[in-house]
């Protein structure tokens, strides 16, 4: 029986088909030609992206000497998604922590809040820097510890304990870090203080990237199209410190015990030849599981052990402000070299204003004055300057002339150093008096002519007008890194800056910290020796406890090799610690070794603490 | 006997090679799709027996030969072996359900040697033969209720079976069956029904939380409501043909509806849902009245389509918000509705799926380079999720071929089916189309996310020999009797 009648509905059976195909292929259409984000996510998906850390570049000293290397450290990482049957005991026990800390740190891990680039299918730090014995014993076990790996990465070591100020450090970033530079991924290392945060991006180098397939699983199945995508790390490169390691190592024993800072600079490049911080801290200390601890005590000592002295710390110059002022006075007009005297009985007496001196002759000119250190003839030289109304319209006038000297010889703004962590210090402006003084004239800013009052110097901008008074009027920023592999140093660490006061005027200087030396009343006699020439100026610089002990000095005399400061906190006289430690600095630099005498001054002078 | 006549040259001359074609062609597509789906980054030969690509591989050749045999037994040796195959086919499914082990839940699957066959779908061929060879028998009317069930029953009972092993997904390929009643001459009501129940569920568990009137009013019920009144007014129209009865439905009962609408829109905000419960109450009773008077059963069957769709959205409601289902279940449908955006467990496999197939774009990403699938993101890819290697592999233009592909076969199928000289032939032949569209719409409607997950292979595409060598056999029985078509076999 042919039912006929029902024929047309092949047609309704074949028109449902036809719909059926349609509405999936307009559906496929959506998926597949409409813009969307599969593709990526397939990506995302597929593609994991192993990060190869590059090696963190050598550092050495200026004689090539290696001060900073890596050595490799095993961190232990988790993908928590792998994690099964753990035996959390056997972990804890061969990884030498608690249960406790086990706990904590996989709250953390999983805890996006605190570690964003938390994902489940990816290897994240369970603990950093095992040590070798641990890493033999866990590697032994892995098969057990189902989810965790070991990841190699390097990790700084130290040829010497000294210099940890300028070398600095290096640690896991921070979420700082991570939000400032998206290079950074949570585990990784950044130098964070010294030469290693200024000069991270060269020691660095570039992380590679190895592409990889990754299943569903998390499981790795391979390379993606042959390692084609790959990037190759870029390693880090070496860099040469101008420091010079036995000079870093001298300055640091002389100073044991005393709170303060040394700086050598050579006067010809600017490079830093030593940079003393003390107290200070063994660069020791940053390495290994005890580094944590190491730093949370530091971070509780009164005398702050990683607080770097030499450019964050600010003090009064004291003496050691004189020499800038006889330049100022001489290219002003308001003195000349040899013809103008001042008179001083025991200092400065004027209507009410006293500032006290020692006995030395009197009245004296420019070249003896920096040679006794006569406070007497610095405060009548910028009475009369600041007094000056045909020169200068106002006091204001004469003061921001002043001012532009100061700041043309390095002070009151940063130098520039290649370290982070620089002060400013602090030379006051017309502004500054006009705001926190009712009326004030020259006599009631006459400290500042001798170093004291609102002036404030960092030993390194000290150390830098040595170099300036070395090089008879110019410097060059001072630098602590001396070359780059493959590199240069930035163009702004090579350009001389030249002062407002004439090198004629800067021989006149010299004369007179020579004098320092040689004459019978000079205040740096102790630095006199029979090999070089030196040219020195002492600091007393008064505060509110002990004065402080200061030395500013260069050798030799013509073509200069080294410029010094030093500054020792309550070190009482400049003569005392300032005059003995400097010549120390310039004997070791410039002969390369300490005579007997001086090794047994050294060796008094490291015994000799200052509270 | 005429059919003596029938030689081996006459056979291939009047074979459909077009349809052969067509389906050497999809038995080789399949292969490469089941090769990207399976390869192994570490094992990179698609020959090797360690691989399913290699294993296809052999099952396709078996295919081939298999296809070449069936061609060879002629078309009277089923009409005289059906009805004992069929019985035979019963009672595997049966002695399945007992003797398989458990495989992952479903016990449809016997091992035998190395390998292990599924029943269930070599069964569809023995269900056919015997739908068709039922209908062939003399004085067989759809329209008689006697004969109707009968033949429903010839497919209900296999798949009764198959759900008992836990392979629902196989068994719902039964329902095929109705549409090859459909064809015969069963009324389209059924079918209506079908649909509009579909439609009931969708709507009501879709919009069932979202409310209108001020929070008055449900939409899913408003709109499950007011369906089922227009679907019953259309029946009446269709099949009762008294334009009297449609008018006072429509004036009155749609009246109501609306008025209430309008006062509930513009006066004051009720929950005018009551109303349309009400008016359905009233339209059930009417045409209780209607069935009194002209005692005719259609007004009866009107009557059990009106009183359950009225119910549908109520119980759905019910199991949904009183957890009845598996939560699997439930998930599975929540996610298929929009309403559960779980990409982790639930909603993964289907997410997964569309990433592979949205990450194709238009050419495909090359032969073996796919990666969702070759990573195993896609779950089941090589047997029921395989269509999302074709689209991530092959992109638009081979996803979209594979769909033209299938709809000329389903289209020539049609054809053949058509051209049959007996019920038998053409019962069959639908019965064929029937199969294959309904696991086109269902597998690959899955994996792109518009029908719910339901596990069916796609034929000769989804890895298995079982699926593989069923669809052969179903399709190449056909192809001999059409071959024979022109013989005069009474």
């Amino acid at each position: 029986m042919k039912a006929y009648e029902f024929e047309r509905r092949q047609y309704v059976i074949a028109g449902i088909a036809l719909a059926i195909v349609l509405i999936y292929i307009i559906r496929l259409a959506f998926l597949q030609l409409a813009p969307n984000d599969y593709e990526e996510i397939a990506w995302n998906n597929a593609l994991y992206n192993k990060i190869i850390f590059p090696s963190r570049g050598s550092i050495y000293d200026r004689n090539g000497k290696l001060l900073v290397y890596n050595e490799p450290a095993y961190d232990v990482m988790v993908i928590t998604r792998e994690m099964s049957d753990l035996d959390t005991l056997d972990l804890c026990k061969t990884l030498h922590i608690t249960p406790q800390e086990f706990e904590e740190r996989m709250a953390w891990i999983t805890d996006r809040s605190k570690n964003p680039g938390f994902s489940s299918y990816s290897q994240q730090l369970f603990r950093p820097q095992i040590s070798s014995a641990d890493f033999l014993v866990f590697q032994e076990k892995m098969f057990r510890f189902k989810g965790f790996y070991v990841r190699e990465r390097n990790a700084r070591q130290y040829k010497y304990p000294y210099a940890a100020h300028v070398l600095g450090y290096v640690a896991e970033v921070s979420g700082n870090d991570i939000a400032n530079n998206d290079y950074y991924k949570p585990g990784d290392y950044i130098g964070k203080q010294g030469v290693e945060r200024s000069y991270e991006e060269v020691l660095r180098g570039q992380k590679g990237i190895e592409v990889l397939l990754r299943d569903a699983k998390g499981k790795i199945q391979g390379k993606f199209n042959d390692g084609k995508d790959d990037q190759k790390p870029i390693p880090g490169k070496d860099i040469m410190l101008s420091i010079d390691i036995d000079l870093q190592a001298l300055g640091e024993r002389l100073m044991q015990g005393k709170r303060g800072s040394i700086v050598a600079i050579e006067p010809s490049t600017g490079e830093v030849l030593c940079m003393v911080s003390s107290p200070t801290y063994s660069t020791f200390d940053m390495v290994g599981k005890q580094r944590g601890e190491n730093i949370m005590r530091m971070l509780k000592n009164d005398n702050r052990p990683m607080f770097n002295r030499a450019i964050s710390g600010t003090y009064p110059p004291g003496s050691t402000f004189k020499p800038s002022q006889a330049l100022t006075f001489m290219q002003e007009g308001i003195i000349t070299p040899d013809g103008t005297s001042y008179p001083c009985a025991r200092g400065f007496r004027f209507r009410n204003m006293k500032v006290g001196c020692h006995s030395h002759p009197s009245p004296l000119s420019v070249k003896p004055a920096l040679s006794t250190s006569c406070n007497g003839f610095f405060c009548w030289g910028l009475y009369y300057m600041f007094g000056n109304r045909s020169k200068y319209a106002s006091i204001q006038d004469a003061m921001t002339r002043w001012k532009d000297y100061m700041v043309s010889m390095g002070f009151g703004y940063r130098l520039g150093i290649d370290l982070p962590g620089e002060s400013r210090g602090m030379i006051p402006n017309a502004d500054y008096y006009d705001k926190h003084l009712n009326r004030w004239n020259a006599l009631s800013v006459i400290s500042i002519s001798i170093g004291q009052g609102e002036v404030t110097l960092t030993p390194l901008q000290i150390a830098n007008q040595g170099a300036t008074i070395a090089n008879r009027g110019y410097y060059i920023t001072p630098h602590i890194v001396k070359g780059i592999q493959g590199g240069t140093i930035a163009d702004s660490l090579k350009t001389p800056h030249y002062t407002m006061a004439n090198s004629r005027y800067y021989e006149e200087v010299v004369s007179g910290m020579r004098g320092a030396v040689t004459s019978g009343i000079g205040t740096c006699r102790g630095a006199q020796n029979p090999w070089y020439e030196v040219c020195g100026k002492t600091g007393t610089a008064q505060n509110r406890g002990h004065d402080h002990s200061v030395f500013m000095g260069f050798a030799p005399r013509n073509n200069p090799q080294i410029a010094v400061a030093v500054y020792v906190e309550n070190g009482g006289f400049g003569a005392t610690f300032g005059v003995p430690i400097g010549s120390l600095i310039m004997e070791q630099y410039i002969r390369g070794e300490l005579s007997p005498d001086s090794q047994a001054k050294a060796a008094s002078i490291a015994s000799r603490s200052v509270n | 006997m005429l059919y003596k006549e029938s030689n081996n040259k006459g056979i291939f001359k009047s074979l459909d090679w077009f349809t052969i074609g067509l389906y050497v062609v999809l038995l080789f597509w399949g292969w490469f799709s089941v090769c990207g789906a399976c390869y192994d980054y570490n094992k990179p030969d698609l020959f090797s027996f360690d691989l399913n690509s290699g294993k296809q591989f052999i099952w396709i050749l078996t295919s081939l030969l298999l296809a070449g045999a069936l061609l060879l037994i002629e078309k009277r040796f089923y009409f005289k072996t059906c009805t004992f195959v069929y019985i035979m086919m019963i009672l595997i499914l049966l002695i399945t359900i007992f003797v398989a082990p458990d495989t992952k839940g479903s016990r449809s699957w016997i091992p035998i040697g190395p390998i292990k066959l599924q029943p269930a779908e070599f069964a569809k061929f023995a269900v056919a033969l015997a739908v068709g060879k039922y209908m062939e028998k003399y004085g067989f009317t759809m329209s008689r209720f006697k004969d109707f069930y009968k033949v429903v029953l010839l497919f209900i009972v296999p798949m009764l079976l198959i759900i008992a092993q836990k392979e629902t997904g196989t068994a719902l390929v039964y329902l095929a069956f109705f549409f090859v009643l459909y064809r015969e001459g069963m009324t389209g009501s059924v079918l209506f029904a079908a649909f509009m129940f579909v439609v009931f569920v969708v709507v009501g568990v879709k919009f069932d939380e979202e409310t209108t009137m001020n929070g008055h009013v449900s939409v899913g019920e408003a709109w499950v409501l007011l369906l089922s009144l227009l679907s019953t007014i259309y029946l009446v129209w269709r099949y009762c043909k008294d334009n009297q009865v449609v008018k006072n439905l429509l004036f009155v009962g749609l009246g109501a509806v609306v008025l209430a609408y309008l006062f509930s829109a513009f006066v004051i905000p009720f929950n005018f849902c009551i109303v349309q419960l009400i008016v359905n109450f009233g339209v059930i009773i009417y045409l209780g009245i209607q069935q009194v008077i002209t005692k005719s059963y259609k007004y009866l069957l009107i009557i059990l389509f009106t009183i359950a769709a009225t119910g549908v959205y109520y119980t759905c409601h019910f199991v949904f918000s009183h957890k009845i289902l598996p939560a699997h279940q439930q998930t599975r449908i929540e996610v298929l509705l929009g309403q559960n955006n779980d990409l982790q467990d639930a909603g993964y496999n289907v997410n997964q799926a569309k990433i592979a197939i949205g990450s194709g774009g238009f050419f495909g990403k090359g032969f073996l380079k796919g990666t969702q699938t070759k990573l195993k993101y896609v779950p089941e890819q090589e047997t029921d999720f395989i269509f999302c290697t074709v689209g991530e592999e092959e992109g638009f233009v081979g996803s979209a071929g594979v769909l033209l592909c299938f709809l000329f076969l389903i289209w020539r199928l049609i054809i053949l089916a058509e051209r049959q000289p007996d019920t038998w032939g053409r019962v069959y032949g639908y019965s064929v189309v029937c199969i294959f569209l309904f696991h086109l719409f269902v597998n690959i409607g899955m994996v792109l996310g518009l029908t719910p997950v339901i596990g069916i292979p796609l034929p000769f595409f989804s890895y298995g020999g079982s699926s593989l060598w069923g669809f052969t056999i179903l399709l190449f029985i056909f192809l001999r009797m059409d071959a024979e078509r022109n013989f005069k076999s009474k």
